[in-house]
């Protein structure tokens, strides 16, 4: 990367330097590097307003005429409003028990003195080296035994489980950082520690729980490998087993594809632009450990 | 979890302890009753978190290792003890290796592409310009998207005489037209560029965190010595930037070793089941859960655990002791 050296200093004269235009070389670079982003995406929107005869006749084309009938086809047609709707049920399923097993169990480790305490946190963070990949056969092994097959739950308490480890070492910092005056003065108003964690932690902390919930809902959202295996009945798929099941059934019908790729990733870039502060200030906590 | 003293007002909570009320304060009748229930509520927070976490990612990991000694193809109990003949086929199964040799591909590739890739644009992203915010947006979009919707995305580009193809040809550039997914030399190259083009963003993201932890003064001191925007970066912000890379670097490994969406979904199964394309990842699901080989699909499972466990554990000993200090170690070395 070339970036001209002078330029977008920052002024030596004053404390926070303000936002400026910057030079037409950083503008190139940055519009050349947001266009090899979302170029594909676009792509794919745009041609789920084709119809799969101009696709086939001129693949890197535009639109001539647009069409809405494979939005509007997808919409009503298929099991699109089905599984979005099982995947909004196990990402909040998932988001909620992430967050309030994860809060209970770092608040022990960051305000609690016992013996022990280290090497139960230890136990937790050990999980970070767990990839929950390499376990999914015995995984899928245990939840059949468990008879919770095809049911939500075989789905969310796996993912609870393997977010926790990440939750407990980002919260446990931002825990153990609330002023011990705040829980003394608690307990002078005759609040015991449960009550300080519900009434004062929470909160306090809710800038880290929305971090971490959004973490594991955006993972849960697009988890594919788990609920590939534990969701055969199809009644249960969540959207991405929908989008590759109707790419693997209709081979034929590009336009369909396109479009219901489209509308399986309009959530995920709807979400992601609200919560962007979060989710980098979340990760930027996460990398101050 | 329920507040111990029910006079209390919830909405006085956040900034400001409660104040005004006094209740009478809560005295227990001895040191020993108070600890008591100091070690009641510690257990009361912390078993459930424990119960899931053990229930569901440890023991599944012991419950792998003991199947792997089995011949088995998953119906009743396991009865046919092998030993460790599975893990001796692995070892001699050529499609194995090659998922292996995929798998060091994709590791390597992705710290030396995105490394550097990400590095420049994080720099160039740090830069306070008008537009910044949304650049940002737009750069982080492909991190954000199901690996399915990727995968499904790349492949109908790619696909023989799909856009791709198209676009190439009519640039003058059809020579250097190839089948990106369906040669078996050139398909672990497509999918390491679909791998790099999804993930480049999360270590923007993690340099951009990383970058903005960089305490302005210092910047701003070295540019009234004189000091040049370069000799800033690479004197200042590069260093101030090394425990950011070396997470992202942990992090980038061992989701690499254990890749398994985009692969799966982008790739022809004919030449996955070559060994073209597979990653130790879907082959242990291609044998173990689809071909009902249990048994050995387990053995799968365990080689890509303790190789990514031994992974994570030298990398940690030899880069990262310093950053996650007391997160994964237990005891401060200084």
């Amino acid at each position: 990367m070339t970036v001209a050296a002078n330029g977008v200093l920052p002024r030596p004269s004053r404390r926070r330097p303000p936002v400026t235009w910057g030079n037409p070389l950083t503008y190139g670079l940055a519009l050349a590097v947001a266009a090899v982003s979302i170029a594909p995406v676009v792509y794919v929107i745009v041609g789920g307003f084709r119809t799969t005869p101009q696709i086939v006749a001129d693949p890197a084309g535009l639109p001539d005429p647009w069409v809405f009938d494979n939005y509007a086809r997808v919409l009503t047609q298929s099991d699109f409003w089905g599984q979005a709707f099982n995947s909004a049920v196990i990402a909040l399923g998932t988001t909620l028990g992430v967050v309030v097993l994860g809060v209970c169990a770092a608040f022990v480790l960051a305000r609690y003195t016992f013996r022990g305490r280290e090497a139960l946190y230890t136990f937790f963070t050990l999980g970070l080296l767990f990839p929950a990949g390499a376990a999914i056969l015995p995984l899928y092994l245990m939840l059949r035994d468990l008879n919770l097959i095809n049911s939500y739950y075989a789905v969310m308490l796996p993912q609870i489980a393997f977010a926790l480890p990440l939750t407990i070492v980002i919260l446990r910092p931002f825990l153990a950082a609330i002023p011990r005056e705040l829980e003394d003065a608690a307990a002078i108003d005759g609040t015991g520690r449960l009550g300080f964690l519900w009434l004062i932690v929470l909160p306090l902390s809710r800038p880290a729980l929305v971090t971490v919930g959004i973490l594991a809902f955006v993972a849960s959202w697009n988890a594919f490998l788990l609920p590939l295996l534990v969701l055969g009945d199809v009644s249960l798929h969540t959207l991405p087993l929908g989008v590759q099941n109707f790419s693997s059934q209709y081979t034929s019908d590009t336009a369909g594809i396109l479009a219901f790729t489209s509308l399986a990733m309009l959530p995920a870039l709807l979400f992601f632009t609200f919560a962007e502060k979060q989710i980098v200030g979340g990760l930027q906590g996460a990398v101050k450990g | 979890m329920t507040a111990t003293n029910p006079t209390l007002n919830p909405a006085g909570g956040a900034s400001a302890p409660p104040a005004g009320v006094r209740p009478a304060r809560r005295r227990t009748s001895s040191r020993a009753a108070e600890r008591r229930r100091k070690w009641y509520e510690i257990i009361g927070l912390t078993t459930p978190a424990v119960i899931v976490y053990v229930m569901f990612v440890l023991v599944p990991m012991g419950f792998a290792v003991y199947y792997s000694l089995f011949r088995w193809r998953g119906v009743g109990p396991p009865t046919e003890f092998v030993g460790f003949d599975n893990y001796v086929l692995a070892f001699e199964d050529p499609i194995f290796l090659d998922a292996l040799r995929n798998n060091a591909i994709i590791v390597v590739g992705s710290l030396l592409i995105q490394g550097p890739v990400a590095l420049a644009v994080a720099l160039l992203l740090n830069r306070r310009f008008r537009g910044r915010t949304l650049f940002r947006l737009l750069v982080f979009v492909p991190y954000v998207l199901a690996e399915v919707t990727v995968g499904i995305m790349w492949k109908l580009i790619l696909t023989d005489g799909g856009t791709l193809d198209a676009l190439m040809r009519s640039l003058g550039l059809g020579g250097m037209v190839q089948a990106w997914l369906a040669d078996l030399d050139v398909v672990i190259w497509t999918l390491l560029f679909v791998l790099t083009w999804k993930y480049v963003g999360f270590a923007i993201i993690l340099l951009l965190a990383g970058l903005s932890n960089v305490p302005h003064e210092l910047t701003e001191a070295a540019s009234i010595d004189g000091a040049s925007w370069w000799q800033i970066q690479r004197h200042i912000t590069l260093p101030l930037l090394g425990p950011t890379i070396r997470i992202w670097m942990f992090l980038s490994m061992i989701g690499s070793l254990q890749v398994f969406d985009v692969i799966w979904v982008t790739s022809v199964p004919a030449v996955r089941s070559l060994g073209a394309s597979a990653t130790m990842a879907t082959y242990m699901v291609d044998n173990g859960f689809f071909a009902r080989l249990w048994g050995y699909g387990n053995a799968v499972a365990v080689i890509l655990f303790v190789i990514s466990f031994v992974a994570a554990l030298l990398f940690q000993r030899f880069f990262l002791r310093r950053d996650i200090e007391g997160a994964i170690t237990t005891r401060r070395v200084k």
